[in-house]
């Protein structure tokens, strides 16, 4: 009895005891994990196959729709041309990113602190916000000292508002109990902004730079159509209006690209960031487990 | 603690002269309908929204800014309030954070506050992955966790389940007389007054009133076996009547 005893245990043991059962969390299969990137990966190459297809099979000329080798290879040999333009148009992005999000989170915390203070701002608030930031781009290529400088205006413009309005929101959502109960300890508006109310803010804030973010891609982009010139130092938009006006398709299909995976990465980016400062608590960021 | 002669009245009249005594070491409960203006009254007490006229007189203990007494209130409102963003930890530190006490010499009295509401294991979890009850009692902890004085609760159980609830007035009779506060303790629960304190204070509505102010004497100890006690049968009809006349004096529809 003792000798067979412990040789049925331990097999009993190693699916049966509470610990074991306890940390196994609920896991995805392997093969949902590979079929989670097999699947878009699968159709983005399928898309570009027929794409490639069509136009070998339809002997469609490159100057009307370029085959995907043909953009390819663009890519490879414009980027002396591409990626500086590249790398101007992400500097119009960024710096009107960032500018919109300091002055964005400045400008909301202001306007919370008085009523009178929102008061006096709503309407330039307003008009700024219903004006099309695009038709103001050529009054801006006049006044400012140079093209640059008017589209990252016009960026900024952009990509502010969805940043200060969401944040305007997110600081006014704070719950009134959590409120009185920095009151009842006597917090000061400091201790009550920087404890309270900024971290209450942060969803909305997230949100607000998700789409911030975007937008302020497209605002560099529009405005520097809007600009039409620019010799020296121009942007993605610029070279291509460029090679459409010299009929180099495959080079508008790689700006394209590079603008499109520009815009990829900067989703990517804000989404990553917006996970990563609320995962541990906000409902947004939290996987549903039912 | 001695607050003498609170006497308000506001726009709609939510309370009119209202006085009450609360002496140290109580545990009122403030019974009454809802719309009686009990809540209201504990919030003027906490100095949330003051009176439009009357006062509030404390004890001469150092008395802020406000009119308040420094550090000597606890809240518990009807929700935890907690916020999401903080560990328990982190929630139960605020009162000490704002008063300017550094992480470190707050650890162990936020330690010890939290093993004494029976939550030492969880410092580290979030709100949101407590349950109702554990919730309520991270609440709790951040309003002991500075040893006040008087403990102000505002129908602090009333959206809990029967058995959470049961448990937890268990354990908050059991905090008051470890460390001896006053509690003043929101309720419209007959059987909830009846079982935590020591005085009832019956509110009647239109406008708020005290209408009765009940002593509860009993020598047994408040466990299971005095909910099934004759006394406590008694008790609760007393105040149960009490309160009926209340409603019906304040033009009850309710």
């Amino acid at each position: 009895m003792s000798d067979t005893l412990p040789a049925a245990v331990p097999a009993h043991d190693e699916s049966g005891t509470d610990s074991a059962v306890a940390i196994l969390a609920p896991r995805t299969p392997r093969s949902e994990k590979i079929m989670r990137i097999a699947i878009p990966v699968g159709m983005l190459v399928l898309a570009v196959i027929a794409w490639h297809l069509m136009v070998v099979l339809n002997n469609i000329p490159k100057y009307i729709l370029p085959a995907p080798a043909d953009v390819a290879k663009s890519l490879l040999t414009d980027y002396p041309t591409l990626l500086p333009a590249l790398w101007v148009t992400l500097k119009i992005t960024f710096t009107a990113l960032f500018l919109a999000l300091v002055g964005g989170v400045a400008l909301a915390i202001l306007l919370v602190q008085s009523r009178w203070i929102e008061l006096a701002l709503f309407p330039f608030a307003v008009i700024l916000q219903v004006t099309p930031i695009i038709a103001i781009t050529p009054l801006l290529l006049i006044y400012a000292p140079d093209t640059q400088t008017a589209l990252l205006i016009c960026s900024f413009l952009v990509a502010f508002f969805p940043i200060l309005s969401n944040m305007v929101a997110g600081l006014k959502s704070v719950d009134h109990n959590l409120l009185n109960l920095y009151d009842l300890y006597g917090a000061s508006r400091w201790q009550t902004l920087i404890y309270l109310k900024i971290p209450a803010a942060m969803p909305y804030f997230m949100a607000g730079l998700r789409i911030g973010g975007g937008l302020a891609l497209i605002a560099a982009v529009v405005a520097e159509f809007a600009a039409g010139t620019a010799g020296e130092g121009s942007g993605l938009a610029f070279r291509l209006l460029e090679a459409q006006y010299r009929l180099n398709i495959p080079r508008m299909f790689a700006a394209l690209i590079l603008l499109t995976a520009t815009g990829i990465a900067i989703f990517g980016l804000t989404s990553f960031i917006a996970w990563f400062s609320l995962h541990r608590w906000h409902e947004s960021a939290i996987r549903r487990e039912n | 603690m001695r607050n003498v002669n609170k006497i308000f009245s506001n726009g709609t009249l939510a309370l009119k002269d209202m006085s009450l005594d609360v002496f140290r070491g109580e545990f009122i409960s403030l019974l009454g309908p809802s719309g009686c203006g009990k809540s209201t009254a504990l919030r003027i007490i906490a100095g949330l929204g003051g009176a439009s006229s009357g006062q509030i007189d404390w004890p001469s203990s150092k008395i802020n800014s406000r009119g308040l007494p420094e550090g000597d209130i606890g809240f518990v409102f009807q929700e935890p309030t907690l916020m999401p963003w903080q560990t328990v930890f982190g929630n139960v530190y605020l009162p000490l954070r704002l008063k300017g006490v550094s992480k470190a010499a707050a650890r162990p009295q936020i330690m010890e506050t939290l093993a004494s509401v029976g939550l030492a294991d969880f410092e580290k979890s979030y709100p949101r992955e407590l349950s109702g009850g554990m919730k309520m009692r991270v609440s709790i902890a951040r309003a002991l966790v500075t040893k006040p004085t008087l403990l102000l609760m505002d129908e602090p159980f009333a959206a809990l389940d029967e058995i959470t609830r049961q448990k937890l007035n268990d354990d908050v009779l059991r905090l008051w007389k470890q460390s001896g506060v006053t509690v003043i303790f929101v309720t419209h629960s007959v059987f909830e007054s009846a079982y935590l304190s020591n005085r009832i204070v019956v509110m009647k509505a239109r406008p708020g009133q005290v209408y009765a102010d009940l002593p509860l004497h009993t020598s047994a100890e408040r466990n299971a076996d005095y909910r099934t006690s004759e006394e406590y049968r008694a008790t609760t009809h007393g105040v149960s009547r009490a309160l009926q006349e209340a409603i019906h004096i304040g033009g009850g529809d309710h």
